[in-house]
């Protein structure tokens, strides 16, 4: 599919499969064209061309029939603010057509899942930047639905609160719900999803599971050279002039397939090879 | 170029689509349940400016004008023609202010839309809120001026209806005026230069008959002149046949002020 907002191709002929029952990772730098794509598959935004099938049903002309059945967790924040946690999940109940009789033990559940039942009559102004988080996962699952979106789910986190994210998502995804997370974090990629595609510049430039890109990518290991900068600048002459693949990684000169070195490289660490290689290997771009 | 989203064999041997209609009520209530819990929140000053509001024009021009002028059924007069004030007050404000934050600043209607919810039954249920609203407000000055003296009348009971009809143009007509607007300062050229002489010109504290010709047709298609005329009629037991043709001219500036904001907060609701 495809759009484009004035000059900008956001999203440049991407095409995307997501088998039911996975945890599917879109991972791309900022301006890749994740959130365009998150905004289509609700029909909040219109593809200028191409199809989308979301659950079976076309859009946008299904697209009511599809957000019945998903869950969106959207990356900015917005939430009713003067309202507290309760109320926002049982207006969210009405709106996902919850039936009257069974919306407060929906509401209860959800607080639980996400472990805010503590929090239930706060008003939202008044809950942490993470409890806000995870009452907008709540409200995306009130309706218990079988596909979730979720747009950046941690971004802006600190490391506990996205630990605590990740486990909620990871009991999600272990419950058969089906997930397309869009992240820029590798490392939230790398531990969540089953299948990743990298996306840059509006399309899928690579797509598997975080082993598979690895090995493709950046092969079996990475050799890290540490040193002062004039050494870290002979390193990469080195490397260039040999042919190796190789790129900066903060304090580090890192080159990628090191299995093949056979011992002609610069002393230096070994390590297994990451997706943050295979990422920069395909975009070329450094993310976090 | 295709998506596909999660249409593995599970997902095609989904149940039977739920049919899905325009306007379904379920979503209408969704959307309006948000605004009742947050009515709970503020109502006491809503319903505090919207009481002193009336009481104080009553006071000004009632009291006031009484004393240098003669005019012996003015609490009557000016008592009902506020109704309409009241009633433009609590639609139009909230029509423009309401949306243009919900949409703009707290994006609470992207997270609605997220939901089964569509852009025209989500600006219609919106609508539909302030001017039930409204309908409510617009009783606060007859219960003041029956304070002051005014003669308690059964036609006043029909001046709620006209308040949610008046309100829905006046709401969707604010809500028109949101969409359209690059800022939340362009609000203030429409409320001095619509909203106000808008005000005026109605009937509402003198009498529309005794202006100059062309300000007179421009009263006349002022749709706040046919709501202070049905509410005067109603309120005092004048009701006639002139009555029908205020309520087709609410009722069609209703109409088309609520085609108008769903056609362009619409569009500029989906991207």
């Amino acid at each position: 599919m495809r759009k484009r907002y004035g000059q900008i191709q956001a999203v440049d002929g991407l095409e995307l499969d997501v088998p039911a029952g996975v945890c599917f990772g879109l991972l791309g730098p900022n301006g890749a064209g994740k959130s365009t794509t998150m905004r289509m598959l609700t029909a909040q935004a219109l593809a200028d061309a191409g199809r989308i099938t979301v659950l079976g049903y076309e859009l946008p002309r299904q697209s009511k029939q599809a957000r019945m059945e998903m869950g969106v967790v959207p990356q900015l924040d917005n939430l009713d603010v003067e309202l507290t946690c309760r109320q926002i999940l049982t207006v969210f109940a009405r709106l996902y057509r919850v039936a009257r009789g069974d919306r407060a033990a929906a509401v209860e559940r959800a607080l639980r899942l996400v472990n805010l039942h503590g929090r239930a009559d706060t008003i939202v102004r008044d809950l942490s930047g993470g409890m806000r988080r995870r009452l907008l996962v709540a409200r995306g699952l009130i309706h218990e639905p079988r596909l979730v979106l979720l747009d950046e789910p941690t971004v802006g986190l600190d490391p506990q609160v996205r630990q605590e994210l990740w486990s909620l998502i990871d009991g999600l995804r272990s419950r058969g719900v089906t997930l397309l997370m869009s992240t820029h974090y590798i490392e939230e990629a790398e531990r969540l999803a089953d299948t990743v595609a990298v996306m840059s510049a509006g399309r899928i430039i690579a797509q598997g599971t975080p082993a598979d890109l690895v090995r493709a990518h950046a092969g079996e290991q990475v050799l890290e050279v540490y040193g002062r900068p004039d050494r870290l600048a002979e390193v990469s002459d080195l490397a260039l002039r040999n042919g190796w693949s190789s790129r900066r990684s903060g304090p580090a000169v890192a080159i990628m397939r090191a299995e093949m070195l056979d011992g002609q490289g610069p002393e230096g660490v070994r390590r297994p090879a990451n997706l943050e290689d295979a990422f920069v290997a395909l975009t070329g771009e450094e993310i976090e | 170029m295709s998506v596909q989203l999660a249409v593995a064999d599970s997902a095609t041997i989904r149940a039977p689509a739920r049919r899905v209609h325009r306007l379904e009520p379920a979503a209408l209530a969704g959307v309006m349940s948000r605004d009742v819990v947050m009515f709970g929140r503020y109502w006491k000053a809503t319903t505090f400016s919207s009481v002193m509001q009336p009481t104080i024009y009553l006071l000004a021009f009632g009291l006031g004008l009484r004393a240098t002028v003669r005019l012996p059924h003015y609490v009557e007069y000016v008592g009902t023609g506020v109704v309409a004030t009241a009633i433009l007050f609590s639609s139009a404000f909230p029509g423009m202010f309401n949306t243009f934050v919900r949409w703009q600043f707290q994006r609470t209607y992207d997270a609605m839309l997220a939901a089964p919810v569509d852009t025209e039954e989500l600006i219609t249920a919106e609508v539909l809120w302030i001017s039930l609203r409204a309908g409510a407000y617009g009783m606060a000055p007859l219960l003041v001026a029956i304070a002051f003296g005014l003669e308690p009348e059964w036609g006043m009971l029909l001046v709620p209806f006209i308040g949610v009809l008046t309100g829905f143009g006046f709401a969707a007509f604010g809500v028109l005026i949101a969409a359209v607007a690059k800022t939340i300062d362009n609000f203030n050229y429409v409320t001095s230069a619509v909203l106000t002489p808008m005000f005026l010109v109605a009937g509402t504290f003198f009498p529309v008959h005794n202006l100059p010709v062309g300000v007179r047709t421009v009263a006349l298609g002022n749709p706040l002149y046919h709501c202070v005329q049905l509410v005067r009629d109603c309120s005092l037991g004048h009701i006639g046949a002139a009555d029908l043709g205020h309520t087709g001219v609410l009722l069609a500036f209703a109409l088309l002020m609520w085609r108008l904001a769903v056609w362009r907060l619409g569009k500029r609701l989906i991207d």
